[in-house]
């Protein structure tokens, strides 16, 4: 084995927090193309709020700076930029702020490959912090993915793991569309293999877990609490298989259908209100495409109010593992 | 004769005037065209107005890029959009500038700088920010020119985007419309304050110009233009100036104030440019031979036009770019 593939092995084994394996991906980026350009607010001097971009701005100090609370100058400036010849990266510090960004994004990023027929392509990437279970109440815990996913020519990446992150978001910079990226604040803690820094495809989901009774579909925190359930089933002798989609949109169907020919059970866990949601998306694909595979289909969300803030209220709000598990024994 | 791709400082008083005249011509054709059927959904007409693009236009040069309104017509026509392209898309045909996907409202011609006409109001404002912190980082001499109303400036991207222009001194120039309507209602009676006291605020440079008088306009962009590609900064500029047409095809202008028609159309840009030439001693005949010209031209076009292709709907460019199409 050579010097290079050890130095691969090793780095592909070292542990990282996904906080960091996104710092990384993007010092990465940052490093490989001069058109590579980060901006958000508190990213630069302060590092980030969730500290995951500290020490970028030093090394790369032309290329990352810190913004007014502009949301939508700062989406607008993005789409500039990026049909000017830029790969812009935009942190929109809570998903929840997203609204202001949206206009730009849905009324030029993702407009304007189209209605230019094609003179022009818009390869920008708004990261966002997303997500539930740290008790920051209504407006900072809210899962985004419902308000953007039926904007044709928007990409939405929904990573779960270090190395996923890391490969992820260097194929969303790498892309030539919009993408929304979004991070869960309760997985930037998590710790896992840091990977190969390959980027990994859009649209190509993951078999999580392999199993032969029920096919369980998720993204980000889901996928944990997926596996959680998976455990808990198989001592009841239930084999769960566990896809976690990465991408929201596109999605790869391919890899949920080969699970559900599979399993004939179909249980889509999104975090997220129920009504509207993308679990709905993925059902009705099911119902198109493998209707006559499917014995079982249904969504576990989250309840169509907001995220409350007390411990025991917000707990209760999102179904852990333990619930995950009961739900589906009951269905299927 | 077509519009130059490249509208540069030498261009002649009397191809100014060609100019505005290509634009009033243009969107005298396209009400009428509208009211034979030929032109769909709604239209915003830049009649009145000419003396703005056109003169912020010909100051600009190459790598230059503008980003206008869904009143966007007269800003394309000024940056060298071809007539026909122009034409052909408002028809909704094959052969225009956007394939007749983008219609009145949304027109993109990269190749002229044209980054886009924004049909959300601001949306100009945004994205020749972003323009303009490319050509920033990128260091190039280049400068984005934001087209919008005096009704945008109640708008969030308005405030939002000047700071960080001014904070990043960015190579921008605002041009600020005021034609004192906002839609159907008077701008002074829904805005506090002066319009040019909020880029004053952040220590913009800003200025009211005769949006009316062509040479106005180019001489405070050629200045502006310096400075912006000097690395001193955005520059604002307020050009007074009116629509002679409704805010769009449905509005007859009832709310227009007793007597401000008349007295806006006898100081209107393209009467106005024509008795200056005669001043400056332009002979008459050479001003009917433009405009002579210029009559044929657009003829000439609507006919190419109503004959032009109707898109492919198997042609679309798909969801997701994967490097330009064309």
């Amino acid at each position: 084995m050579s010097a290079a593939t050890d130095a691969a092995v090793e780095a592909a084994e070292t542990t990282i927090e996904l906080r960091k394996a996104i710092g990384l991906a993007l010092d990465e980026e940052l490093a490989r193309d001069e058109r590579v350009i980060f901006y958000g607010e508190d990213v630069a001097v302060a590092g980030g709020v969730f500290a995951v971009t500290p020490g970028l701005s030093e090394r790369h100090p032309d290329r990352v700076f810190d913004t007014p609370i502009s949301e939508m100058a700062m989406a607008g400036a993005a789409f500039g930029a990026a049909i000017t010849g830029l790969r812009p990266v935009v942190e929109i510090m809570f998903g929840d702020f997203l609204p202001l960004a949206m206009d730009s994004l849905l009324n030029q990023a993702t407009k304007h490959w189209y209605i230019s027929d094609g003179q022009g392509s818009v390869p920008l990437v708004i990261r966002s912090v997303v997500g539930g279970g740290g008790r920051f109440g209504a407006i900072h815990s809210q899962m985004p993915i419902a308000w953007f996913h039926g904007i044709p020519g928007l990409k939405i990446v929904a990573p779960s793991n270090p190395a996923d992150a890391r490969g992820l978001l260097k194929a969303a910079i790498r892309d030539d569309n919009p993408v929304l990226f979004f991070e869960h604040k309760r997985l930037y803690t998590l710790k896992g293999p840091v990977g190969d820094g390959e980027p990994v495809p859009l649209g190509s989901a993951a078999v999580a877990r392999e199993g032969g009774d029920v096919t369980i579909v998720t993204a980000m925190k889901g996928v944990h609490d997926a596996l959680a359930a998976a455990d808990i089933l198989a001592a009841d002798g239930i084999g769960a298989e566990v896809i976690d989609v990465r991408t929201i949109r596109p999605l790869d169907w391919p890899t949920i259908e080969r699970s559900v020919v599979k399993t004939n059970r179909l249980i889509v866990l999104e975090e997220g209100p129920l009504t509207g949601g993308w679990a709905g998306e993925v059902l009705a694909l099911a119902l198109e495409r493998s209707l006559e595979h499917l014995d079982h289909g249904s969504r576990i969300a989250t309840p169509n109010t907001p995220v409350p803030y007390s411990p025991p209220l917000e707990d209760d709000h999102f179904p852990g593992a333990e619930r995950i598990a009961a739900l589906i024994k009951e269905r299927i | 004769m077509t519009l130059t791709s490249t509208p540069n400082v030498a261009v002649s008083d009397v191809e100014l005037y060609r100019r505005m005249l290509v634009i009033r011509q243009f969107e005298d054709a396209i009400q009428r065209l509208f009211l034979d059927g030929e032109v769909y959904g709604t239209t915003h007409l830049y009649s009145g107005q000419e003396a703005v693009a056109v003169g912020v236009a010909s100051c600009l040069r190459d790598g230059d890029r503008v980003a206008a309104t869904y009143r966007g017509h007269g800003a394309a026509l000024a940056v060298g959009v071809s007539v026909q392209g122009l034409m052909d898309e408002m028809l909704g045909r094959a052969t225009g500038v956007c394939g007749g996907r983008a219609g009145s409202m949304n027109i993109v011609d990269l190749e002229h700088g044209l980054i886009g006409c924004f049909g959300i109001v601001g949306g100009s404002i945004a994205a020749a920010t972003g323009v303009a912190l490319a050509f920033q980082q990128r260091r190039e001499p280049s400068v984005a020119v934001a087209f919008f109303g005096d009704g945008t400036s109640n708008q969030g991207y308005f405030h939002e985007c000047l700071n960080l222009a001014q904070v990043r001194r960015l190579p921008l120039l605002f041009v600020c419309e005021n034609n004192l309507y906002m839609e159907y209602t008077a701008t002074d009676t829904i805005t506090a304050g002066a319009i040019l006291d909020r880029p004053r605020a952040m220590g913009i440079p800003a200025y009211q110009v005769d949006g009316n008088d062509v040479w106005a306009v180019q001489a405070a962009t050629a200045d502006a233009l310096g400075r912006a590609r000097n690395n001193e900064g955005p520059t604002f500029l307020e050009a007074m100036t009116y629509r002679l047409v409704g805010h769009s095809r449905s509005d007859p202008g009832a709310y227009r104030r007793p007597g401000e028609l008349d007295a806006w159309t006898a100081k209107e840009p393209v009467r106005v440019t024509r008795a200056a030439l005669l001043k400056r001693g332009v002979d008459e005949t050479e001003i009917t031979a433009v405009e002579a010209s210029v009559t044929q031209e657009l003829e000439e076009v609507i006919a190419r036009a109503l004959q032009a292709p109707w898109p492919d709907p198997a042609t679309s460019p798909g969801e997701f770019a994967n490097g330009a199409r064309r």
